[in-house]
């Protein structure tokens, strides 16, 4: 049994953790502690749509860019995500998110900024893949 | 923060020893012994890295609130010379590139600020945009907003934010040069159109303080500052365009760095030569996210007027000076008797230009650039004035804040939002926020003691003390 989500300790800012049995699954959840610093996910109405595609062939720099396409598509379009998938070809990502836009009834935790290459690690052990890197807020 | 491998220069000043065989530049960390022990063992960490990358001049430094960061620690300090090969680092400037402080000064007393606090608190949180998921009133077309990429704070000017007189307190004139909106993603560009005129969340606010003590008359008096005198301080940044050119070029830099065979003793010290392309890149980029950011700090602070007017009708706020203190800036330093033009990277560090420097207004000159040194929202800030470089030593530069003690999840721990709140009113502070979670994590005991950061930075003759400043109310993001 192992635990989806989890922080770890950073001084200025947050160090979130992913764990799935696929390492898309891992980068799911990693993206759900992400925008779970944001707001309650369980409160979000999954009813707007993005879509995120890119290749990258690092599984680090990978997580990197996930993490930062969702931010990026979230903030351009104001939307606040709660529902995470990814799948991956070889060097090529295809994923997608559901959220809705910020409105006055959603908790309001802190601002994610972005992720960095700060503690990051893509790492596979006992089947379970792990996926950590601290995010700046 | 060990001690072990440390050797004192003079009480407020340390000198990272070297390991045999281990190759770098010097490190140098401006605190005392107290500060040092509650620093994280990363920040030594980090700036031992810094001190390996190429064409660094004199040595890498740390301030007296500095702690753990990404790539650079907060409060990292860094000079290199484009002609010795030197680099330009996204991880040494940050996500939120020129994040800093504007502070006003008023022509009103504690006095007649008591009885109109609470409502001015409420108005300025209704005003000014804050916090996760907030966007601001202006939408600008693809066209504006590169005008605003070029122009900053001058750009808001034209465009009836604010008064002519902004501009000369302002480090550049509210404007640096060389910025280029070509290098900056069509994604930044996205991330801006709702983020003109917002505060931004994490450790951002708009907070109304009175001055409790000024420690230097003649500083004071050129300022314009006097005891019980009410002055605004705003604390923001480059917003969603910033944070996505530090995003992008943190992997654009990284590769560029792998191809160029730089050896990077952590990824996130992604750089690339200065006169690389990429080097250019970021940097026409950086500069464009540092005029967003002082638009923005310009927009705020007519949003923040227009308020004030409102609720104390006759209320003035001028500009007492903006410093950002996320940047990498071309300046010209005396290094061995030499003049060199270097790109001074500062990363939670406030540039701090000393007496008779000539990028500073005639009313500051012979007392020096004001730094500004933002606490949290419970305790205090202080404004400082730069001393003579020859004094600093640190190529003009000072503290930022008061430095984290703790992590923010360790904050989450430890206090609860609403009831920080209440303890905060009850001692005379109104914090107004959206955020419960975001009030616990900047909780002012998660901060260093903020009158030690400043003490320390006058006894390491990095800036004076002029003024202390104490929190009335605070929007936070």
């Amino acid at each position: 049994m192992h635990e989806p989500i989890a922080y770890f300790e950073h001084d200025a800012d947050m160090g979130i953790v992913g764990r799935g049995t696929l390492i898309e699954e891992a980068f799911e959840n990693a993206a759900a502690a992400v925008f779970a610093m944001m707001t309650d996910l369980g409160q979000v109405d999954l009813r707007e749509h993005v879509v995120i595609e890119f290749e990258e062939a690092d599984a680090e720099f990978a997580l990197v860019t996930w993490l930062n396409l969702l931010l990026g598509q979230a903030r351009s379009r104001a939307l606040i995500l709660g529902r995470f998938h990814l799948r991956r070809d070889g060097a090529r990502w295809s994923g997608s998110a559901e959220g809705e836009p910020w409105r006055a009834g959603l908790e309001r935790g802190v601002e994610v900024k972005g992720a960095t290459l700060t503690g990051l690690a893509v790492t596979q052990r006992d089947g379970i893949w792990e996926a950590r890197c601290v995010v700046d807020v | 923060m060990d001690l072990a491998r440390l050797k004192e220069i003079n009480p407020w000043c340390h000198a990272l020893t070297l390991l045999p065989g281990e190759a770098r530049a010097p490190v140098r960390l401006y605190a005392n012994a107290e500060l040092l022990r509650g620093m994280d063992a990363k920040v030594l960490e980090q700036i031992a890295n810094v001190a390996r990358l190429p064409g660094l001049v004199g040595a890498a430094m740390t301030m007296p609130d500095a702690h753990w960061g990404y790539g650079f620690p907060i409060g990292g300090v860094a000079a290199f010379d484009a002609e010795a090969g030197g680099i330009i680092s996204a991880g040494g400037v940050g996500f939120d590139i020129a994040c800093g402080i504007r502070c006003l000064r008023t022509n009103l007393d504690r006095a007649t600020l008591a009885p109109r606090l609470e409502r001015l608190a409420d108005l300025l949180f209704r005003a000014i945009p804050a916090g996760v998921g907030e966007e601001g009133e202006i939408k600008l077309s693809p066209g504006e907003l590169d005008a605003v990429m070029r122009g900053g704070a001058q750009w808001a000017l034209g465009h009836g934010y604010g008064v002519a007189a902004d501009l000369d307190y302002i480090e550049e004139r509210g404007c640096v040069a060389g910025a280029v909106p070509a290098e900056v993603s069509d994604l930044a560009k996205r991330r801006q159109r709702g983020e003109m005129g917002t505060l931004g969340s994490g450790n951002h606010y708009l907070e109304i303080q009175v001055v409790e003590r000024i420690y230097d008359a003649a500083a004071a008096a050129a300022y314009g500052l006097a005891e019980g005198q009410v002055l605004v301080s705003i604390h923001c940044g480059s917003r969603g365009l910033g944070h996505q050119v530090g995003t992008d070029y943190l992997l654009t830099l990284a590769k560029a760095a792998g191809r160029l065979g730089i050896r990077l003793p952590e990824r996130e010290l992604a750089c690339a030569p200065i006169k690389s392309p990429e080097g250019q890149q970021y940097l026409g980029a950086m500069n464009a996210a540092i005029n967003i950011a002082l638009a923005n700090r310009q927009i705020l602070t007519h949003l923040a007027r227009a308020a004030f007017a409102e609720v104390l009708p006759g209320a003035e706020l001028e500009t007492l000076y903006d410093v950002s203190h996320n940047t990498c800036k071309v300046e010209t330093h005396v290094v061995d008797g030499k003049p060199r033009r270097l790109h001074v990277h500062r990363k939670g560090a406030t540039r701090a230009f000393g007496p008779g420097h000539a990028a500073l207004p005639a009313r500051y000159r012979a007392a020096g650039q004001p730094v500004i040194i933002g606490g949290s929202m419970g305790t205090g800030s202080w404004i400082l004035a730069g001393n003579p470089e020859e004094q600093n030593g640190a190529f003009a530069s000072a503290s930022h804040g008061a430095g984290r003690a703790m992590s923010r999840h360790q904050a989450l721990r430890k206090w609860h939002g609403r009831e920080l709140i209440h303890e905060l009113a009850v001692n005379g502070i109104l914090i107004r926020t959206r955020s419960m979670r975001g009030a616990a994590e900047e909780a002012p005991g998660a901060y260093k003691d903020v009158d030690l950061v400043a003490d320390t930075t006058e006894k390491a003759g990095l800036a004076r003390r002029v003024a202390l400043l104490r929190p009335k109310a605070c929007v936070k993001g």
